[in-house]
């Protein structure tokens, strides 16, 4: 496992992920995949779901990537990297690959392509039990085609297809628990990250590097365009989802033994993480503050019952 | 090492055991698939090969067939032999995948069992799914029996990773006329087999970390289109490609291949096209026709994709009356076939009358005599010297006779 050691350290290491890519200033998604690459030292071969990352990294004849890479379509990268993995294993038992390099298999999707139309791919790919890491890069909308709902968005929130309107204010459904549905598959390790916490992120994937078998990364990537701050506060908001508890840090091995890997020291209101998001800014009008509460109240359950969990070693 | 797995020169396999035996002895290094009835028992015997150690690949069962064809396109980015097989249902939901294996110029062998599409469901041939797949940039080889589809697959991998062409392919057989019909193979043994076949070769395979490559850019309006013509190139370019394989295969096997079969054509007055096990059934019919004093003949499209244009006109010059068979509801115009043929026809300046049947949707039987009325109607218009029969007519199809464009209308 790599020793991601200090910023200056990791900030040095030979970047796989290449800039000059077209994704939007401010994007969280660059500095995820940085993290994510750059946490280990073996080969690696990427698979990526069609998305703001793939539209922005590859658009012939450029590449971002300076390992090899594939892109299918939207709902397959989870499959895609399953059957690049499987040749892996079938040239390395056929004497056609050397047998001391090790390779790691890594995919990104963005929440549309991993909570919604890549559920499927993703389930059975855990299930078959590839050795592989999928790190779902969750802006929590489909922001590629301007910022619908998904699964992942959560409540209240304005999007393109769950607008604010006179008699509406926004996403009516909580977000999916992705990161406990993939827990639940078997996978040997799942984990929550922020890039704002990059040690926490670049620790948690070279440990997910390092585990045999199916690995989970959920990561919070605030977008910039469609959550509508500006493009300098990427990481504040950031460390605001991790504060408030609205997005929790913690790691779940073999399903059964979670660990909060951070704990804020003062707590914030979940107000100031709506707050501070233009895509929320409806809930602070007349008529919406229950909407608030509602969510503060989620939230401490939510963050309670990982506490429990946590506790009982469970 | 996969163990050697002893054959008798003749076995007696239906269309999937042959087609598996051909993917077996291939020593495929990457198998991704998932079951639909009529192709389930090419999985289930890859799998029995599997638990058996007669192959030592990689099996992987999805959980659907678009993720079969996924995982088959990462294989094969990867860098190694890859092949699966489907049905129907299943071609269906691969489709999106389809075109990207042919984009990224994967070699990907795909051994197709014809099956209706539904509404309404139904399990039986037709090729529904063969056509659905026409232009999704795939070579399509059609195997008319048992035989043929295991020298089909055989050949298959041989045509997709020819360093010339890079292209899936799929081997069509129709199902359970020929999936599930047992007659005479006569295989090759493993070593022969594989030799023939021979190692895969990689091209910018994933694997190799000296060279990391990009598989599925994205290209817009500047360059897509320059991708798809060389692309559809590829396609145009690889019959050369294919009559190489099959030359190399009659060397070895003394059976021959064209990329146009035909029965009787020598002398032909009329001829019927078709594809898949009615081929076999009209040739019987041309021979009873030919009692009957019809000069009859027949012809079969061996690759549907590339469609073997200049020889299908050439094999058809001769001829008054033409009837292409397709089993296909064309869904609001005549058959795909009857139009591939006519307008090759056409192109070489050839007048022969060309009339279309639709015939054998969802396993409807398909008899010599059905046949032979075909080549009754054929005679009829090569005697008038026009068309006397209506252009599209349906073959054993109960309720009030269906036909469209009757003479006159």
């Amino acid at each position: 496992m790599k020793n991601i050691g200090n910023l200056k350290e990791f900030a040095t290491t030979p970047d796989r992920f290449q800039g000059g890519h077209r994704l939007c200033p401010g994007c969280a998604h660059s500095i995820i995949v940085r993290e994510v690459v750059n946490a280990t030292e073996d080969d690696i071969v990427v698979s990526t779901a069609t998305g703001c990352l793939e539209v922005c990294s590859s658009i012939y004849p450029y590449t971002s990537w300076d390992v090899s890479w594939l892109h299918i379509g939207f709902e397959n990268a989870a499959a895609g990297i399953s059957g690049a993995e499987a040749m892996y294993k079938a040239l390395k038992r056929k004497g056609k690959l050397p047998v001391d390099k090790p390779a790691k298999f890594l995919a990104f999707g963005g929440d549309g392509g991993t909570y919604d139309i890549g559920f499927q791919s993703l389930s059975g790919a855990a299930e078959r039990g590839h050795d592989f890491m999928y790190v779902c890069l969750d802006n929590e909308g489909y922001m590629n085609t301007g910022g619908q709902r998904s699964s992942a968005t959560p409540v209240g929130a304005h999007t393109t297809t769950s607008p604010r309107g006179r008699i509406s204010y926004g996403e009516k459904n909580w977000k999916k628990d992705l990161t406990m549905i993939m827990s639940h598959h078997g996978c040997p390790y799942v984990a929550t990250a922020v890039p704002s916490k990059w040690k926490d992120l670049a620790t948690k994937a070279a440990k997910g590097f390092d585990t045999e078998g199916p690995v989970f990364l959920n990561t919070l990537s605030p977008c910039t365009t469609e959550w509508k701050f500006d493009p300098a506060d990427t990481i504040m908001i950031s460390d605001l989802a991790v504060d408030s508890c609205v997005f929790p840090l913690y790691e779940i091995e073999n399903g059964t033994k979670l660990t909060i890997t951070y704990r804020p020291k003062n707590k914030i209101p979940v107000r100031d993480y709506l707050g501070a998001q233009g895509r929320f800014s409806h809930l602070f009008k007349k008529g919406n503050e229950h909407l608030i509460d509602a969510w503060q109240k989620h939230t401490d359950e939510y963050w309670e019952y990982l506490q429990r969990r946590e506790e009982a070693g469970v | 090492m996969a163990e050697k797995y002893e054959l008798k020169t003749k076995e007696v396999w239906d269309g999937n055991t042959a087609a598996s035996h051909a993917l077996r002895q291939a020593q495929v290094d990457v198998v991704a698939a998932y079951p639909i009835t009529p192709s389930t028992p090419i999985v289930q015997n890859y799998s029995s090969y599997l638990a058996d150690g007669y192959v030592d690949g990689e099996f992987v069962m999805v959980e659907s067939e678009h993720s079969a064809m996924s995982a088959c396109v990462g294989a094969s980015a990867a860098g190694g032999r890859v092949a699966t097989a489907t049905s129907s249902q299943g071609y269906a939901l691969m489709v999106e995948v389809l075109y990207q294996a042919s984009g990224m110029r994967l070699p990907i062998v795909m051994t197709v069992v014809n099956r209706a599409l539904a509404s309404p469901l139904n399990i039986h041939g037709d090729h529904g799914d063969l056509y659905l797949g026409r232009d999704a940039g795939w070579i399509h080889l059609i195997a008319n029996n048992p035989q043929e589809a295991y020298d089909m697959t055989l050949c298959a991998f041989k045509i997709a990773e020819d360093e010339d062409v890079r292209l899936p392919v799929t081997t069509n057989q129709d199902g359970f006329l020929v999936s599930h019909t047992a007659q005479i193979v006569e295989p090759l043994d493993d070593e022969t087999a594989y030799k023939f076949v021979g190692d895969y070769k990689q091209k910018n395979p994933m694997l190799d970390f000296d060279h990391p490559v990009t598989y599925g850019a994205q290209t817009e309006e500047e360059w897509h289109f320059e991708h798809k013509a060389r692309q559809h190139k590829a396609l145009m370019d690889s019959p050369k490609v294919i009559e190489k394989v099959f030359a190399e295969f009659k060397e070895l096997t003394g059976r021959e291949y064209k990329l146009v079969e035909s029965h009787n054509m020598e002398d032909a007055e009329v001829a019927i096209v078709a594809m898949g096990s009615n081929y076999e059934t009209a040739k019987i019919a041309a021979d009873e026709a030919r009692k009957a004093g019809i000069k009859a003949g027949v012809v079969c499209p061996r690759s549907f994709r590339p469609f073997p244009i200049k020889e299908m006109a050439e094999t058809l010059k001769n001829v008054k009356a033409i009837a292409a068979l397709d089993r296909n509801c064309p869904m609001g115009t005549i058959g795909a076939l009857h139009n591939e043929v006519a307008g090759a026809i056409n192109a070489f300046g050839q007048n022969a009358i060309i009339t279309g049947y639709i015939y054998g949707l969802g396993g409807r039987d398909t008899t010599v005599a059905h046949n032979l009325e075909v080549f009754k109607d054929l005679a009829m218009n090569a005697e008038a010297g026009k068309r006397v029969t209506p252009l599209q007519k349906f073959i054993n199809l109960r309720g009030p006779e269906l036909s469209f464009f009757k003479v006159g209308e």
